[in-house]
């Protein structure tokens, strides 16, 4: 018997990509995508790699699939957008060998600036579009997608969302296949492959014909499963609807669709008229609905279920029992009551994080500071309240610099992460040097990719198979791109910082300032955490300490006899010893580390 | 049996509300059943609300747990078992790690925690069965914190023994203990069995 395995859907597709032979892989990390690569690099003889961004990452995976090895890229849904050039061009020109793009969607935005809907993306490029339903199929499809990628020689869209990425379910476990030892000759087929538009003009047709014949092929396709049940609602349904499908309408006709795009029309209109009511449940974007519509077959699907947002089994009940799909007795009782108003508790930066101190002073110096994505878009959130524009990955240097050319009468300062620096800050900073804006731009340094759990990246000096790298200075690269006034500061200390960024904002020119201190959640910084303590007789309950939203400095119950406000006290599980607070207390009222260089 | 067996877990991120949901998957799996479980990373991972979702039955669809739909709460902070009160059926079971974790809106916002009282009577609208236990206290006399959340399980598992009805399946404290063991670093296996063995104590002695 085959060994069962709980895995979540994203440990599943890189089991799938082990299954179906994958031998290169590139990604950029991002929720809810990232364990994909992080689980296939466990697998022995691989390769697997960090890319700078999500374009790279598929260029990456096209390279290695022109030279004949199965290869996979994988992103967040966002992450498509960044890559979609080169998504479009390996459409035109197809691969020697299979080639996946992963796109992890992220319906409700758990962790991400939109909630795009990416099965468009494979509409757009003339590919197909597989979606899973739970982690088994997250398995089957991974592989099922190289088979498909090289019978119609495409590249082939695996979409997921968050509720398959890190949902967790039973997978039974497969083989790798012996792969063949040699590397087939890099194919020399400019016609193919070199997309000028001599040779373009002649693939377009090619492209055209083949998601026809793949539409063809959809027809049969066994991952396109009807399910034959009642015949007064027939449910037309992919990815984890399906689940909802199951769960919420047992006695429904189901045809699910295991291949999104391109439609299978005969089997649609064969099932469209095997039941009376005919219903589309799909997260976002009513896309195999209007599909299904253009085919002038007669359904229902947004106008009963949500638009916005993710389904679970109540969210699809109460619409269905709105839309009189099922009687109200299907919904148990009156909702219990709302406990009312209640203080939120929104992510915030952690105990010790270094980026505070930067969004402190920030904070203080009132500039409008442009933001990017990463730990620290969380310098937004009030007290700190530092961020003021915020759209995607490399943005803010830019945004910071269309807005003083626009003449913003302040200075203008950008915000951004070592890793997302790599990703797309450069082109942004070269382009404030060449075009000449006095943008101050932070790079918060804190040696890893943060937020999606300490991956490497071209500054930390490791790759992602745990090979040494070299490690890319920041400074000397800033300098090399032109940028004269530059300086690097240790991200904790308040007073340099402070003094420093007021130096820059006067200038006339472009400017950088790195601060760089380890992420306090890194193995090696956890060993130097030490907790300091309030001294109650210094403390007069000044609440300065409050404003540098550290969730380690509490209000204590003891209220100062003069101002009778509560005195600071600092819960000693959470504090790592960082000293901000101790360094902006005007009393002295926090104790500093033993080993500290502020005192 | 019911058919399915709903589980919403919530806590603050760092709390260790995913170790807690993985191990109760793998526990749904060793008592043969088909289990699933659904999280979030990312973002809300960084001291922010948390909830994850685990379901048992003899099989499962949805990997997550509608509102009003959970069998069980497993809360792993006061201020966020009052956040997710609506989440429990009623007449469900509530089991609430009695610590608070105060967030900056209380802080520096000039919010209030909620009392202990208001907690309690929301719970007492949805259900009578609502058990507090100091996972906090229990693991810091363990000597290790973040062992809080196997605590809770080990209170979770005796809560399900004294209630087969719910869970069905025979699931035996050393059922959870070799999930539990599976899943951490060896040098903490006994601190873990301990802290597991400490939960199933707590509840017994509460409800006596």
């Amino acid at each position: 018997m085959a060994i069962k395995k709980m895995l979540s859907g994203n440990e599943a597709v890189a089991r799938g990509m082990w299954e179906a032979g994958v031998q290169v892989a590139s990604a950029y990390p991002g929720t809810p995508s990232t364990e994909i690569l992080e689980n296939f690099a466990l697998f022995p003889g691989v390769y697997a790699e960090w890319a700078t961004n999500e374009k790279v990452a598929v260029d990456v995976a096209v390279g290695a699939a022109y030279a004949g090895k199965r290869a996979l890229a994988a992103m967040k849904h966002v992450g498509l957008n960044v890559a979609a050039d080169s998504f479009m061009y390996a459409s035109m020109t197809g691969t020697e060998a299979g080639l996946v793009i992963v796109s992890a969607d992220d319906p409700a935005m758990h962790s991400s600036q939109n909630e795009q809907d990416n099965r468009t993306f494979a509409k757009f490029a003339r590919v197909p579009c597989l979606e899973p339903s739970d982690s088994q199929e997250a398995k089957d499809l991974t592989i099922a997608a190289f088979e498909l990628s090289e019978r119609f020689d495409t590249p082939v869209l695996l979409r997921l969302t968050t509720r398959i990425c890190h949902s967790t379910s039973a997978v039974e476990l497969g083989e790798r296949p012996e792969l063949p030892a040699e590397t087939k000759p890099f194919p020399r087929n400019p016609a193919k492959y070199v997309m000028v538009p001599g040779n373009a003009i002649k693939r377009h047709p090619v492209i055209e014909e083949r998601i026809r014949a793949i539409a063809a092929y959809a027809e049969d396709y066994p991952h396109n499963r009807l399910e034959m049940r009642g015949r007064a609602l027939g449910i037309i349904t992919s990815g984890v609807s399906y689940q909802y499908a199951r769960e919420v309408f047992p006695e429904a006709s189901i045809l699910k669709l295991g291949m999104s795009w391109p439609l299978p029309e005969g089997l649609i209109r064969r099932f469209a008229a095997s039941v009376e009511r005919l219903i589309i449940l799909e997260e976002l974007d009513p896309f195999i609905e209007e599909g299904v519509k253009l085919m002038g077959i007669a359904c229902e699907g947004k106008s009963i279920f949500p638009l916005t947002g993710e389904f679970d089994p109540s969210v699809v009940r109460q619409s269905a029992v709105r839309a009189g799909l099922l009687p109200a007795s299907v919904i148990e009782s009156a909702a219990p009551p709302d406990p009312g108003p209640l203080p939120a508790r929104p992510p915030v930066l952690c105990p010790g994080c270094p980026h505070r101190p930067t969004f402190y002073v920030l904070n203080k110096l009132k500039v409008p500071v442009n933001g990017d994505i990463g730990c620290y878009t969380l310098g937004l959130i009030p007290p700190l309240s530092a961020i003021h524009t915020c759209g995607c990955m490399g943005a803010g240097i830019a945004v910071a610099h269309g807005a003083a050319q626009a003449g913003s009468p302040e200075r203008h300062v950008a915000v951004i992460g070592d890793s997302t620096f790599f990703h797309t800050g450069v082109p942004a900073l070269l382009n404030v040097v060449y075009n000449q804006a006095p943008v101050v731009t932070v790079i918060l340094d804190n040696r890893i990719t943060g937020m999606t759990g300490h991956q490497q990246n071209p500054g930390t000096g490791q790759t992602l198979l745990g090979k040494e790298a070299p490690v890319v200075e920041l400074e000397p690269l800033v300098r090399a791109c032109g940028v004269k006034h530059a300086r690097t500061l240790s991200a904790l200390d308040v007073d340099e910082i402070e003094k420093t960024l007021k130096e820059y904002i006067k200038l006339d020119e472009p400017s950088v300032l790195i601060v760089q201190e380890p992420c306090a959640l890194l193995p090696e910084a956890r060993k130097k955490w030490v907790p300091l303590e309030v001294l109650a007789d210094k403390c007069n309950g000044c609440t300065l300490c409050f404003r540098i939203g550290c969730p380690a400095i509490l209000k204590s119950e003891e209220l100062d006899e003069k101002t009778q406000r509560p005195k600071a006290l600092i819960d000693a599980s959470l504090c790592t010893g960082c000293e901000v607070c101790a360094q902006i207390c005007p009393r002295d009222a926090i104790t500093f580390r033993p080993d500290s260089i502020f005192v | 049996m019911k058919e399915v067996i709903n589980f919403l877990l919530c806590g603050v991120g760092g709390q260790g509300t995913v170790l807690a949901s993985d191990v109760l998957v793998n526990v749904g799996l060793a008592a043969g059943l088909d289990a699933k479980q659904a999280e979030v990373h990312g973002m809300s991972q960084r001291g922010g609300s948390v909830t994850s979702h685990v379901r048992w039955g003899k099989q499962v669809y949805s990997p997550i747990v509608g509102l009003g739909e959970a069998d069980i709460l497993l809360a792993f902070e006061k201020l966020e078992a009052l956040r997710n009160v609506r989440a429990l059926r009623p007449g469900g079971l509530a089991l609430i790690n009695d610590q608070a974790i105060v967030p900056l809106t209380v802080t520096s916002g000039g919010q209030t925690y909620p009392a202990d009282e208001n907690i309690l009577g929301a719970f007492h609208a949805v259900t009578e069965r609502v058990h507090f236990v100091p996972g906090e206290r229990l693991a810091e006399e363990l000597g290790n914190l973040r062992v809080a959340n196997v605590v809770l399980l080990g209170a979770l598992s005796a809560l399900l023994e004294a209630d087969p009805a719910l869970s069905g399946a025979a699931l035996s404290a050393e059922t959870w203990l070799k999930v539990i063991e599976e899943r951490v670093p060896a040098k903490h296996v006994e601190l873990n069995r301990r802290a597991f063995l400490a939960g199933r104590e707590a509840v017994k002695v509460a409800d006596m």
